[in-house]
């Protein structure tokens, strides 16, 4: 074995170690659950932690590597957030609501990873229904950064960011719906890739906003996240919103060099509430690309200081409307001796739900109700175009945009839990891509005062071949995606 | 705009939520608060803007044939209700 420990390796070295057999798919699992088990009182990443189903897949993947049967991600480990539906698991989305559901099907996701011979270590932890930037909302408890336990990991993907900052596992699934894979990424410094509106299926992933829900990856590299993109994207007629579009080699991908990639620098993303020291590793990041043959441009995205509220009207409305289905008949918590069935629909909702999903939920409710519809709920899907449109003018220009993925490094647990308003302006760089229905990653680039910082990079609709060669390209010249927190190492 | 408690508990019964009294006074505080950020909206001229509901523009539903695809797992999927009796979700009696 080679002197890099087990848990400090990429997927893609992993692989290379299991195909040469210098560990088996058994013994990396065995070293994985033993390191999640361990740090679970320290970073509450996990939900559920599936050891023996795990152990019996990496036997199964062994099996295969041995026959000469095995494909590109056989025997790896990884971590589902609890959001995507887990055959024969509880899946638990972070709520009292679904806390006892054991899910019937796998979701899409899960289906394709599983075909491809990974190894499922367990659920990870999240704000509950994916709605919360600090992971502070779960109903299991908040998940802390593992750069700093005192610091919140960002949410919704909280625990699936902490524990690939912690190398828990390599890997992780993620989904974003306003930030919620590139924030967190950023802020526990690992690399996350929210994919375009419609490339991977959402069949099984529980629905929060359906049109902004995208399914997506937070690992240690960029080319780890090509090698999963490429097992997860795909058309899925389970999903009326997947596209039928042929998926590429993500992988083969990465070889395209960084020369001549015309990069745009958002010129709205550089005002005031960026940190300082964030705008100053960023600047850093961008002369890196140039000096390998990039050119750098400032473009404008004048409606993009609008992406909150619109996000705040668009988001909520959706969420009531999906979360309806949480009536405590079919499946969810149910009250105790409901007296008839409003009371029933009442206190099953009103207990089985935390104080943000009611926020939001109530929210919603009030901008589609009778008389505020146009007022709100129209015209954010108004401004919502005009920041799409922004978009797909600046993409005349360049071929990715480059900004900040986060106005700070990591807050204290509970510094933004007083007003939601607060909370929700931590996503003002990462909002716009779910709008415009955008790929966009975050990669590491750089530290704080010992807090890992990231470099959001977006591109147009399929374009994530050209954001993961570029952040391939970057992470080629640096080492800040390699860096582990103390701690863990 | 503002909210008072009234329009929380008028929200809250749209939502089929139940809510604590005392967590009533928070939710006036707080969707005030998100209502005075949405409000940001009002400053951006949007006349002759269509409306947006998706991102992926051009693209229209997919239609299947009306064919049984799925088997009948209804055994399964009942395993996770609160209540159910010969196949049957039960709630409380709705019709007296």
């Amino acid at each position: 074995m080679s002197a890099t420990a087990l848990h400090a390796r990429t997927l893609a070295e992993l692989a290379d170690g299991l195909a040469k057999r210098e560990f088996s798919s058994v013994e990396l699992t065995r070293h994985l659950l033993g390191r999640l088990e361990a740090a679970q009182p320290r970073l509450n990443a996990m939900i559920s932690i599936t050891g023996e189903a795990a152990l019996a897949a990496a036997a199964q993947a062994d099996g295969a590597l041995a026959a000469g049967k095995a494909g590109p991600l056989t025997g790896l480990p990884i971590v589902h957030k609890d959001i995507f539906c887990t055959e024969g698991v509880r899946t638990t989305c972070g709520s009292r609501m679904l806390g006892n559901f054991i899910s019937p099907y796998d979701a899409t996701p899960v289906a394709k990873l599983k075909a491809a011979g990974t190894v499922l270590l367990g659920k990870s932890n999240m704000d509950e229904f994916a709605m919360g930037s600090s992971n502070e909302t779960s109903w299991f408890g908040p998940v802390r950064n593992p750069w700093n336990t005192d610091l919140v990991p960002g949410g919704s993907s909280g625990g699936s960011a902490a524990l690939v900052g912690a190398r828990l596992a390599p890997a992780a699934t993620g989904t974003d719906t306003g930030g919620s894979i590139r924030q967190p990424a950023a802020l526990t410094g690992v690399t996350g890739l929210k994919p375009t509106y419609g490339r991977v299926s959402r069949y099984g992933m529980i629905a929060f906003a359906s049109s902004l829900d995208q399914a997506g990856m937070l690992a240690v590299s960029a080319e780890d996240c090509a090698l999963l993109l490429g097992a997860i994207a795909g058309f899925d007629p389970r999903d009326s919103t997947s596209v039928e579009r042929p998926v590429p080699d993500y992988h083969a991908a990465l070889a395209t060099p960084a020369r001549g990639l015309r990069i745009g620098l958002v010129k709205e993303f550089f005002g005031a509430g960026l940190d300082a020291g964030n705008e100053k590793l960023l600047r850093e990041a961008f002369a890196v690309f140039e000096r390998l043959g990039a050119t750098l441009e400032e473009v404008s995205l004048p409606n993009i200081g609008l992406s909150v509220p619109t996000y705040y009207v668009v988001a909520p409305a959706e969420c009531s409307s999906n979360l309806a289905r949480f009536d405590g008949v079919r499946y969810g918590h149910r009250c105790a001796d409901p007296k008839d069935l409003l009371d029933l629909y009442q206190r099953s909702r009103g207990e089985g739900f935390g104080a943000e999903v009611k926020r939001r939920i109530m929210t919603g409710t009030y901008v589609l109700s009778a008389g505020y519809y146009d007022a709100y709920y129209l015209k954010a899907q108004r401004v919502r175009q005009l920041i799409s449109a922004d978009f797909a003018r600046a993409f005349e220009r360049v071929d990715v945009l480059m900004g900040p993925a986060t106005p700070t490094p990591a807050f204290p647990l509970g510094a933004k839990t007083a007003d939601p308003v607060t909370m929700y302006l931590n996503d003002i760089y990462t909002i716009g891509a779910n709008l415009a229905g955008l790929p966009a990653l975050s990669t590491p680039c750089g530290f704080v005062d010992g807090l890992p910082v990231g470099l959001q990079i977006i591109g147009p609709h399929f374009a994530e071949e050209k954001l993961l060669a570029a952040a391939h390209a970057f992470q080629r010249e640096t080492d800040w995606h390699r860096r582990m927190p103390a701690e863990f190492a | 705009m503002s909210l008072d408690r009234a329009d929380i508990e008028n929200i809250a019964r749209l939502a089929r939520l139940a809510l604590r009294d005392d967590e009533v006074a928070g939710y006036v505080a707080t969707l005030g608060s998100i209502l005075g950020l949405v409000g940001e909206l009002d400053r951006a001229d949007t006349a002759g803007i269509e409306p947006m509901a998706h991102p992926l523009a051009g693209l229209s539903q997919r239609l299947r044939a009306d064919t049984v695809t799925e088997t009948d797992r209804h055994a399964l999927y009942q395993q996770n209700a609160p209540q159910v009796e010969a196949g049957l979700y039960i709630v409380p009696k709705v019709i007296e």
